[in-house]
């Protein structure tokens, strides 16, 4: 009845609510950004979100020592000007960190590899907060790993900073080989593998149901040109982060534009080679295996 | 309460029409546009009809399409890439239309909160405020009434309507707040939804594909 709303039961922080979030971003980029400027810019553009950051990884590479979460001013300045989706970065474990964040309202919190570690043995409980996860992961295990926690969204890894998209497909093809070789298991072996991946038996019968990832799964790391966006997308992602790729690059706005088309119509080469046209200077690249050990964020957080 | 909503659609038998019906887009320019095409695909196997779900990018994707659905995502997003794709005046030609969350403000003659460059379709005499509740951490569920009885609807970063028109009916209600609208307009119809019923029913599917 139209009056009576004692009828009426709302409830936030659901699992449904919290992963509905991110299967609303498919198909779309998020960009990082570091101040107010950026973000307009980055909204203008086509973005589907942004990530509130203080410095782009390819800086926090090149500044190195501590990389934390951002000052909440210089995020709530991010908010304020724009109204797609915020999301922000805390280190890996660190709940306060997240606390903070989800006290500031952002849309979405980025548990990040990109940061510097606080936890050495736990990820974040994130079933405890009423804001959605966002987490990376390498192959399969990793990611129900991370959702078992309550992440309601996963991307890959990838190798971000660098402008060098070949760990983000390594990651990619991992998880795709993990899903296509949970096809063929029997019950026996799917109880095995939950062991061997450190998940319950029910999670891994739940992806084996489903033939793919129970969240969202974005690509993440390394994009640098419209053809990486599109070759993410066509190797099945559901959408990519690009970090350092657009505002380090000669001519962000162009580029942001040209990754956001790509990610559209990312099965059209003949859209995707429009939107490489004239793009000027992509951002300064780095060879992933000239990394040392310690630079490799990958093994951050398995 | 509902009884200005097209009767016959909400109370259409199943199997009734067992021929093939003309295809139904879905916008898939950006958004949840897999969650539309099957819950399309589960309304019309409840129907038994048998239909063809198309996907849409292109001017070219638009030919022939009876109805299309306008998903859930970023309408800043969505009216960008529909500006670059040229979709704003031949998507016009369509007879029926559906739009959730961002498809809703797709639809909506008034738009509070869009940024200054973002374009719409403004087909129905509804206001439509983005992200009214708030950002996600104002995100809910909430159970509605409706002409096909209770159902959960999943509301994320939802905009809030007011109808401006007495052309326009409620199909939904949360509490006392209309969150589905349908008017038909000029010779169209249309379905706008705050939330997302592609998370949880095929009830407005079906309501859709019977337009």
């Amino acid at each position: 009845m139209k009056n009576d709303s004692s009828q009426q039961k709302s409830s936030a922080g659901t699992f449904a609510v919290k992963a509905g979030l991110a299967q609303m971003l498919k198909g779309g980029v998020i960009m990082d950004v570091i101040n107010a400027d950026q973000a307009r810019l980055a909204e203008e553009s086509g973005a589907v979100a942004v990530m509130a950051l203080e410095m782009v990884p390819s800086d926090i590479r090149k500044f190195g020592g501590v990389a934390r979460m951002a000052d909440p001013q210089k995020i709530l300045e991010i908010k304020d000007a724009v109204s797609i989706p915020v999301m922000a970065k805390c280190r890996i474990g660190h709940f306060v960190e997240a606390q903070v964040l989800q006290s500031l309202q952002v849309d979405y919190i980025d548990e990040s590899e990109v940061l510097t570690p606080a936890d050495a043995e736990y990820h974040i409980d994130k079933w405890k907060f009423k804001l959605p996860f966002v987490c990376g992961a390498r192959d399969m295990g990793e990611a129900l790993r991370r959702i078992n926690e309550g992440a309601a969204m996963i991307r890959t890894k990838g190798a971000a900073g660098t402008g060098n998209i070949v760990e983000a497909v390594r990651h990619i093809r991992a998880v795709n080989r993990g899903l296509s070789e949970l096809k063929t298991k029997n019950p026996q072996e799917i109880a095995q593998l939950a062991h061997d991946m450190r998940v319950p038996i029910s999670l891994v019968q739940k992806v084996f149901e489903l033939g793919r990832l129970p969240v969202v799964n974005f690509a993440a790391g390394g994009i640098a040109t419209p053809s990486d966006a599109a070759l993410c997308m066509q190797l099945g992602c559901d959408g990519v982060f690009v970090g350092s790729g657009i505002f380090k690059s000669s001519d962000p706005e162009k580029r942001a534009e040209s990754i956001v088309n790509a990610v559209a119509h990312f099965n059209d080469a003949s859209a995707i080679a429009k939107a490489s046209e004239g793009l000027g200077k992509p951002m300064d690249s780095l060879d992933v295996n000239s990394l040392l050990p310690d630079q490799r964020l990958s093994k951050r957080g398995i | 309460m509902f009884e200005s909503v097209p009767q016959e659609a909400v109370s259409w038998q199943s199997g009734k029409f067992s021929h093939r019906a003309k295809p139904i887009g879905v916008l898939a320019l950006q958004g949840g546009v897999e969650e539309h095409v099957s819950a399309l695909l589960g309304a019309a196997e409840k129907l038994g009809l048998e239909i063809e779900v198309r996907e849409v990018r292109t001017v070219s994707d638009l030919a022939g399409l009876d109805g299309i659905v306008i998903p859930g995502g970023e309408s800043t997003v969505m009216s960008k890439l529909m500006e670059r794709a040229d979709l704003f005046e031949p998507i016009l030609r369509i007879r029926k239309y559906m739009g959730t969350c961002a498809g809703a403000i797709m639809l909506a003659k008034n738009v509070e909160g869009a940024i200054p460059t973002q374009r719409f379709l403004k087909l129905m005499d509804i206001s439509i405020s983005r992200n009214a509740y708030g950002s996600q951490s104002a995100s809910f569920e909430s159970n509605l009434l409706t002409p096909f009885g209770k159902i959960t609807g999943v509301f994320i970063r939802a905009p809030k309507f007011t109808i401006t028109s007495k052309d326009v009916q409620p199909v939904a209600f949360r509490g006392e707040e209309a969150v589905a609208a349908y008017q038909l307009t000029n010779g169209r119809h249309c379905l706008a939804l705050t939330f997302h019923p592609e998370l949880t029913t095929t009830k407005f599917h079906e309501f859709f594909l019977k337009l």
